[in-house]
């Protein structure tokens, strides 16, 4: 089991009895989730199960209808420190309408630790190191436009450690990644996770991130069905609520543009 | 350099510089939020603001600037509340704003209907020397907010969920390029016309990105582009009878065109060397590979 001294502090993230709705459908039903220093929770569930909506609205991304969240002790509504905070969200692709450079894209993910958009000699430092971690260094002068689906991915996990955050909130970070971006992103979790980062992240399947994750938190129907250790005797395939979804089929469905 | 005697043509080619670099980098943040043709609704909305102007006889650039805001502003609302039918909204207001702007024109005592052409299609000929003065102060606000907050602005209009998670202040961001936006026709619709406004702030950028691969030079070049097509057409209008409105835009689409023809064989020697590049990278771990650099644009 992986060592817990360090999760009797505060919470670093703390949902209490949060429920949402997505027009007139219930969506969260009153969840609690609450997520420690230096811990990794995994939050699986089918699709529709609430698990998007659940990370969403701990960064106030969508608005909750009842219940409360605080980030590092401090409630939602009154959260600034987002530098501290890493985000990646479920996106296919991390282009937009305008080419742009790998540099480019992760160099927005520093802005919360800059002031007026300035950057000092260590913000391009941090950058960077950001774009080693994910294995595209020798790429970053190269286009997004020019990469495959698990190099777009590893680009928005760039740009969420470019603020070098304590805590890490991934969107299904491994869908449409193939194996060998799969091994590379489960590699820069792995240093994270070793240097103290705490990790909340919805998965469809634990896959290889399996042996990081210290914690599973399946939802049902917008309910906590379990919340506990990963059943790794049985394998992801036995838990509750899972559906067989390989992370190279686009079963998904897609977001369409950034702006939606 | 014979153009550059008569005053007028001094007027002409200073608007038309100026125009030709705010148009493509407003435009830039508009092409990568995927709202290429908000300034084209921007122009149909400011055409109210010139009818207005000519009502109560008022400088017409200022009331299409105060408008034109309003509008970009309301656009914005828009785009925030109303998700479900936004896009009927936003056509009621550009028509809207068209329909307005020929019914106030007709009504006032001194605008004509060939007045009104001249807003839509733009009259170099016709920049007084106030026209300069206004347009040298908008352009400098509108220069000031494109490449002051370049960084915030690429951020916001690459992916807006996730500047909201970085604390940027994403509505106020909007709101600035939609009331950039809005100063940016205004201003270009003395050069190009209203109706042909758009054009300029989105084709330099569409020919720009044939060939780039970076966000700064998509940036350097389309203003590079839409500064050229805008000198060069003003200057064919002084020696050939034509409109230097529809011969800028022309011309742009002329560039376009001509990128898009030198693209393909750049992005194939471009393709072989990143084939080659990623040949490497499968046989060890890129991470604990030093970074070689040697890609060259």
């Amino acid at each position: 089991m992986p060592e817990t001294g360090s999760t009797t502090t505060d919470p670093v993230i703390a949902v209490r009895g949060a429920t949402a709705t997505l027009g007139a459908r219930p969506v969260l039903r009153g969840i609690d989730l609450t997520v420690h220093r230096g811990e990794v929770a995994a939050l699986l569930g089918a699709n529709g199960s609430g698990k998007s909506t659940a990370v969403r609205s701990v960064i106030g991304q969508v608005p909750l209808t009842g219940g409360s969240v605080e980030l590092f002790g401090t409630p939602l509504r009154r959260f600034r420190s987002w530098a501290r905070i890493g985000y990646v969200p479920q996106r296919t692709t991390a282009a937009g309408g305008v080419p742009a450079t790998i540099r480019e894209v992760v160099t927005s993910g520093r802005l919360s630790r800059t002031k007026l958009g300035l950057l000092r000699r260590a913000d391009r430092a941090a950058v960077d190191r950001a774009i080693e971690l994910v294995g595209l260094a020798d790429r970053a002068k190269d286009s997004v436009d020019a990469l495959s689906g698990g190099q777009h991915q590893r680009v928005l996990i760039a740009r969420a450690l470019a603020a070098e955050p304590e805590l890490l909130i991934m969107d299904e970070p491994m869908a449409g990644v193939d194996l060998a971006s799969q091994e590379i992103l489960a590699a820069t979790l792995r240093e994270q996770v070793a240097a103290g980062t705490t990790v909340l992240l919805v998965l469809h399947e634990l896959g290889p991130l399996e042996p990081l994750i210290d914690r599973a938190i399946v939802l049902r129907d917008g309910c906590v069905m379990h919340d506990g250790p990963p059943p790794k005797a049985l394998g992801q395939h036995a838990l509750p609520g899972h559906d067989h979804v390989h992370p190279h089929a686009a079963s998904e469905p897609v977001r369409t543009g950034l702006l939606s | 350099m014979e153009f550059l005697d008569p005053p007028f043509m001094q007027r002409a080619l200073l608007a038309a510089v100026l125009v030709g670099v705010i148009a493509p980098s407003v435009g830039i943040y508009l092409v990568q939020r995927r709202q290429a043709l908000m300034g084209d609704g921007i122009g149909h909305i400011a055409m109210t603001g010139v009818g207005l102007g000519f009502l109560l006889s008022t400088s017409p650039v200022w009331m299409a600037t105060a408008v034109a805001v309003a509008g970009a502003v309301v656009m914005e609302l828009i785009r925030w509340y109303g998700r479900t039918r936004g896009d009927i909204a936003l056509a009621m207001l550009f028509y809207g704003g068209m329909a307005g702007g020929v019914l106030l024109i007709n009504l006032s005592d001194t605008g004509s209907n060939a007045n009104l052409t001249s807003y839509l299609f733009g009259s170099l000929s016709t920049v007084s020397s106030e026209d300069i003065t206004s347009i040298c102060v908008l352009a400098a606000f509108v220069l000031l907010v494109t490449l002051g907050l370049r960084r915030q602005l690429f951020a916001v209009s690459q992916d807006e969920e996730f500047a909201r998670v970085t604390g940027l202040p994403v509505r106020a961001l909007n709101l600035l390029v939609a009331v950039t936006a809005a100063v940016t026709v205004t201003v270009a619709m003395r050069v190009v016309g209203l109706l042909l406004v758009s054009a300029l702030m989105v084709v330099p950028v569409a020919a720009a990105q044939q060939i780039s691969r970076s966000f700064k030079v998509t940036f350097v070049l389309s203003v590079v582009i839409g500064t050229a097509v805008t000198l060069a057409g003003t200057v064919t209008s002084y020696y050939q009878d034509v409109p230097p409105g529809a011969t800028i835009v022309l011309l742009a689409i002329a560039v376009f065109v001509a990128l898009t023809l030198l693209a393909a064989p750049l992005a194939r020697s471009r393709a072989r060397r990143s084939e080659a590049a990623s040949e490497e990278c499968t046989l060890e771990v890129p991470a604990t590979r030093p970074a070689p650099d040697e890609l060259r644009v």
